[in-house]
């Protein structure tokens, strides 16, 4: 039944499957329902980590160091726990910008450079291209063996035959086709792949049910159960000492270490991961499910990992049969020709899930940040007038992708033989994380600098090479052999292998050490010893603060070009339809009729480069663009650098806002403030000018008197008595009223002395009306009493206190009608206030003049007699005093009720404080 | 995210439970002679723990949705 | 015939003073202490000056001015302002509701007694009421 027509046939039954669920996915995503905008796909789909690596060669990888697979699959769960931080502002990133690929990722960050985008690119490919000819070994040779059944014999070595002849060969080519069919039917400015998403998240399910198929089937059914397998396996020695392996067969706890971390780098910084957990994802909070789901995955995948091996390796005879072929060749041995062929296709899907992603991720770098750039760049080609490049991007994509696989195969045929496929993989692995310093720096660290990320890049690569790259050529015969064991030119010190001496260490944790101290090491130096241009700060501030950002990224571009022209750049790339397509629905979303009235403006523009990038990557898409709008040239350089000191441009425009609020606040209180001043202002003046009319009153008499006297010396000596009276007593008034101004001056401007003590109220209040009894008694006023016994202390200047209570009394009797009238003094205390009321039966207040009386130089009310003798500021002194000592003044009156004019003190702390703890006791 | 939510730190305590439990020096601690059903005790220890991460992570992930 | 005078002033102390000046000076008088009173005893007593302290009660003497100027009966009526405030606005005020001359208090009494005899003296006051045209010689 397996012969190879019907292997073939299935095999294309199995891919026609895919294609089938890639288009449905497509043109559900046309209708815009979108099947792979769920969090289980989405997990799925990273499931494309699991390769041909995972699906053959783990198992060959546990035969020889028992547990020593796994941290390969640990490492990613730890990372997918932090998911949430870092791939989340990834992707985050990745959609605000419309980045197409981890290389446009990380060109963006370092200021849209093109250089480092060419890098990354140069880095991926080479790096990759070992794991690419991991999947084609995988291929062929389990095609090779399936096609043997039922014998099971190894297939030949890899080069020794004729390339027209080789499994392999064909392997390659078909991928490319496959990958390009996939891959390069459209041109998107989302750069998205629905169909191919959901075709890799189906594989994800193929080879996880082939896997599992056969562990239960080897540990179930050629065996009883794991526990038999493992006390089988117990028995022999080369196999016990895999169930301890740790610091032994698995290498030490540092290649462990390593491991982990190497994996939890390449779980993001793998070319096709990066694809699929960031470019393809469709909603940031998938990443929750995919957090645990994932992960889940892979420990399902890897259960039966341990148990096959063993079981392989007590069934088959010792060096017949490889480990890296277990899976297939077990279910064989027993003639399950079903489980056989299944094997075969969930092994195929491992390999062509890893392969189409890996090279569309690769191609699409390959053609915007590497190709493109360099055309374009390129005057000869006069590519910037040609009127439609779309087809041009797809040819170079479909290109690449050729390239790619062709240059896998030439890897296989070079390599691929010296090392079991989890090293080759390891070794591309290693070259992957590489970019993990320039992109989570430059997440997290605004300071990095295009010159830190190329220097660590280079560095960290070169290193890759020269310990990894290359002993792998040397083992293959490639290069001469005394290059690794003498070292370059003879010197030991420099052994690929052994760097600086460095010896004990397997070769990828050996790699791993050097390249990420040469990596991190220049990265950060690079970084430090030059400043940040404009554009590059601009990008790191919009990557490592994108959580501030609300809309899509600001731009410097200037509105100095037309809608028509950036159509047509738009549509050089995109095809003239699609661009005419986007330019009319962006025309509606700005609430225009046509793309002739959209004006070139700043947004316009950025919404061309936004397009454009998601086509040929933010590096060209920006030296494009520059072909038809200008750039900001407004001193950006030296805003940034206030930027810079301020720290974020983002901090820094939510501040300026703030700021601005507060300028405005600032403003409206300075208005108010300048109001109160002018107010103030007006009232100093009337104060000043009521001053001195009050000071002139008495001296116009004074000076009157004097001049009548002195130019009339023959007056009777009567009326000269009674001249001389009136001068003395408007002397007198004179005098008093300085003596207020200068008081209240004082009091006013916080100068007047206060000699604060504890008084007792009802002392003074009875030495007041002690001190005005003469004056009632000559005015014919009743002057009583209703005192308290005892008030508790209140803390205030004896002297001033006094002054208030004779300014009320002598008011009081003022305004008292002799004869009928009567003043009452109360004094009342409770454990937080003391309070004095003076009452009257006089004239009383009219209730509009209430709150007058207390403003200077405020007269109320006739006396009976004449005008009050007052000046019109004791009212406004004695409020100042009380209210100096945290007390009040007020009145209540009704007009011919009379008024009570009362005023409380707070009782003194101290006091206060006894009689609460007296109270408590 | 200005400030870190509760999630946040449980997230980053996972993660460091992580780094604890799948490294040395409590791999060694497993790394004995014993069998647990027949089966290695390190094999069942690097899965156990290994899936009691993954079920914390998705009581963690999943709460408060 | 001796020239009336109406003294509006609400202080006491300096009606008395004016009273004694005006009455040296042959003046007969009448006193105000208020505005209102001051209009009655304008009509009633038909002065030929009036001196007035823009600072009255119930009506200031700058309304009184303006009423006075108002009634074309008493186009003869002098009136000679008296205020306590020194500025240039108030006098402004003084001159614009109509009054013929203006002091600041406190004044020189010789300046007051000067004053207010140049203004009765003026030729114009033979118009004034009282001392009209049909009784002139």
């Amino acid at each position: 039944m397996l012969q190879g027509w019907f292997i073939v046939t299935a095999s294309f039954a199995y891919i026609g499957l895919l294609f089938a669920v890639a288009w449905f996915a497509d043109r559900r995503a046309a209708m815009g329902r979108s099947v792979i905008s769920n969090a289980w796909v989405y997990s799925l789909s990273l499931a494309v980590y699991a390769t041909a690596w995972t699906f053959y060669g783990s198992v060959g990888r546990a035969a020889t160091d028992g547990v020593g697979f796994l941290p390969i699959y640990l490492g990613p769960t730890l990372t997918m726990l932090l998911g949430w931080f870092v791939l989340r502002k990834m992707v985050r990133i990745a959609r605000l910008n419309r980045t197409t690929s981890l290389a446009d990722f990380v060109a963006s960050r370092y200021g849209k450079s093109a250089l480092i985008g060419g890098l990354v690119t140069v880095i991926a490919v080479i790096g990759i291209l070992p794991y690419i000819s991991l999947q084609l070994k995988a291929v062929s040779t389990s095609f090779q063996i399936l096609l043997g059944y039922p014998e099971i014999a190894m297939p030949p070595r890899a080069g020794s035959m004729e390339v027209m002849q080789d499994t392999a060969f064909y392997v390659a080519l078909f991928m490319a086709l496959f990958a390009i069919a996939f891959g390069t039917r459209q041109l998107d400015a989302a750069e998205r792949h629905e169909g191919m998403v959901a075709a890799i998240a189906f594989e994800s399910l193929v080879k996880l049910l082939a896997f599992l198929a056969v562990g239960v089937y080897v540990a179930f059914f050629m065996y009883d159960g794991m526990g038999d397998i493992f006390a089988r396996a117990a028995g022999r020695p080369d196999l016990e000492v895999l169930m301890t392996p740790l610091g032994g067969a698995a290498g030490s706890y540092a290649s462990w270490v390593w491991l982990t971390v190497l994996s939890m780098f390449a779980i993001v910084f793998l070319p096709r991961q990066f694809q699929v957990a960031v470019i393809e994802n469709t909603d940031e909070r998938h990443l929750r499910r995919a957090a645990w789901l994932f992960p889940l995955y892979m420990l399902a995948i890897n259960v039966f990992v341990l148990p096959i091996a063993f079981g392989g390796v007590l069934h088959f005879p010792p060096g017949q049969v490889d480990a890296d072929t277990f899976v297939l060749t077990l279910p064989m041995s027993q003639r399950a020709e079903g489980l056989a062929l299944l094997v075969f296709i969930g092994g195929l899907s491992a390999a062509t899930g890893m392969v189409i992603v890996e090279t569309i991720a690769l191609s699409t770098m390959v053609c915007n940040d590497l190709v493109m750039p360099l055309l374009l760049r390129i005057r000869a080609f006069r590519l910037t007038e040609h009127r439609d490049l779309s087809s041009l991007v797809l040819d170079i994509r479909r290109a690449a992708i050729i390239t790619l696989l062709m240059g896998g195969y030439f890897y296989y045929l070079l390599a691929g033989e010296a090392y079991a496929l989890v090293s080759i993989g390891l070794v591309s692995f290693a070259a992957a994380a590489q970019f993990a310093p320039a992109v989570i720096g430059g997440l997290y660290w605004r300071g990095a600098t295009r010159t830190g990320a190329l220097a660590g890049l280079l560095a960290g690569f070169s290193v890759w090479t020269y310990t990894l790259l290359l002993p792998a050529f040397a083992k293959s015969g490639w290069l001469g052999a005394e290059f690794l064991e003498r070292g370059p030119f003879g010197i030991e010190l420099l052994r690929p292998t052994q760097l600086f001496g460095l010896a004990g260490l397997d070769q990828i944790t050996h790699a791993m050490i050097w390249s990420m101290i040469a990596n991190v090491g220049a990265y950060i130096v690079g970084s430090v010893i030059r400043r940040q241009s404009a554009a590059e700060h601009a990008q790191a501030t919009l990557f490592v603060d994108v959580y501030q950002q609300t809309g899509e990224p600001g731009s410097s571009w200037r509105g100095a070009t037309s809608a028509s022209a950036l159509q047509t750049l738009v549509g050089r790339f995109l095809g003239p339809a699609r661009a005419v397509e986007l330019f009319t629905a962006y025309a509606r979303l700005r609430g225009v009729k046509s793309v002739d009235e959209l004006e070139g403006d700043r947004e316009l523009v950025r919404f061309a480069e936004l397009q454009l990038a998601g086509t040929i990557g933010a590096a060209s898409a920006r030296t494009m663009v520059a072909t038809v709008a200008q750039e900001e040239p407004l001193g950006l350089e030296e805003v940034m650098t206030i930027i810079d000191e301020a720290s974020q441009v983002i901090a820094y425009s939510h501040r300026l806002e703030e700021q601005q609020q507060e300028l405005e606040a600032a403003t409206r209180e300075l208005k108010a403030a300048n109001e109160r001043l002018k107010e103030l202002d007006r009232l100093k003046d009337d104060f000043i000018s009521t001053v001195t009319h009050e000071l002139r009153t008495p001296l116009t008499s004074i000076r009157a008197f004097s001049e009548i006297l002195h130019d009339n010396p023959e007056l009777d000596p009567a009326e000269r008595q009674r001249f001389l009276a009136l001068v003395i007593r408007e002397s007198e008034r004179l005098t008093r009223l300085i003596n207020q101004v200068l008081d209240l001056a004082k009091i006013e401007s916080g100068l007047a002395e206060w000699r604060t003590a504890e008084l007792d109220m009802r002392e003074i209040v009875l030495e007041a009306m002690n001190a005005t009894s003469a004056i009632f008694k000559s005015r014919g006023v009743t002057l009583e009493a209703r005192l308290a016994a005892s008030v508790p202390p209140v803390m205030a200047d004896r002297d001033r206190l006094m002054q208030v209570l004779l300014n009320l009394l002598s008011n009081a009797s003022k305004f008292c009608t002799p004869g009928t009238g009567r003043v009452e003094v109360r004094l009342a205390g409770d454990a937080a206030t003391v309070r004095v009321d003076v009452q009257d039966n006089g004239v009383g207040i009219a209730r509009e003049d209430l709150a007058l009386i207390f403003e200077k130089f405020r007269q109320v009310g006739d006396t009976l007699t004449e005008k009050p003798a007052g000046t019109g500021l004791g009212l406004a002194i004695c409020r100042r005093i009380v209210g100096h000592f945290g007390g009040r003044l007020w009145v209540q009156s009704e007009p011919g009720q009379g008024s009570v004019f009362s005023f409380v003190l707070p009782v003194s702390a101290a006091a206060a404080g006894a009689g609460r703890l007296s109270a408590n006791a | 995210m200005r400030k870190p939510s509760l999630r946040a730190y449980r997230i980053v305590s996972l993660f460091l439970l992580g780094c604890l439990l799948f490294n040395y020096p409590v791999l060694a601690l497993f790394n004995v002679g014993a069998s647990a059903g027949g089966v290695p005790v390190l094999y069942v220890y690097l899965f156990a723990a290994w899936g009691a991460v993954i079920a914390l992570a998705a009581i963690v992930m999943e709460s408060g949705n | 015939m001796a020239r009336r005078v109406l003294i509006a002033e609400d202080e006491p102390s300096i009606v008395t003073s004016l009273e004694f000046l005006m009455r040296r000076a042959g003046f007969e008088i009448r006193t105000a202490s208020d505005g209102e009173e001051a209009l009655q005893l304008v009509s009633t007593f038909r002065p030929h000056l009036v001196i007035l302290d823009i600072m009255l009660p119930r009506r200031s003497g700058l309304e009184v001015c303006r009423l006075i100027r108002a009634d074309a009966s008493l186009a003869g009526t002098r009136v000679l302002m008296l205020t306590a405030k020194g500025g240039t606005r108030d006098h402004e005020r003084g001159i614009e509701a109509g009054a013929d001359d203006y002091l600041t208090k406190p004044f020189s009494t010789q300046e007051l007694v000067a004053r207010a005899q140049a203004l009765v003296a003026d030729p114009v006051l033979r118009l004034a009421p009282g001392a009209g045209p049909a009784q002139s010689p």
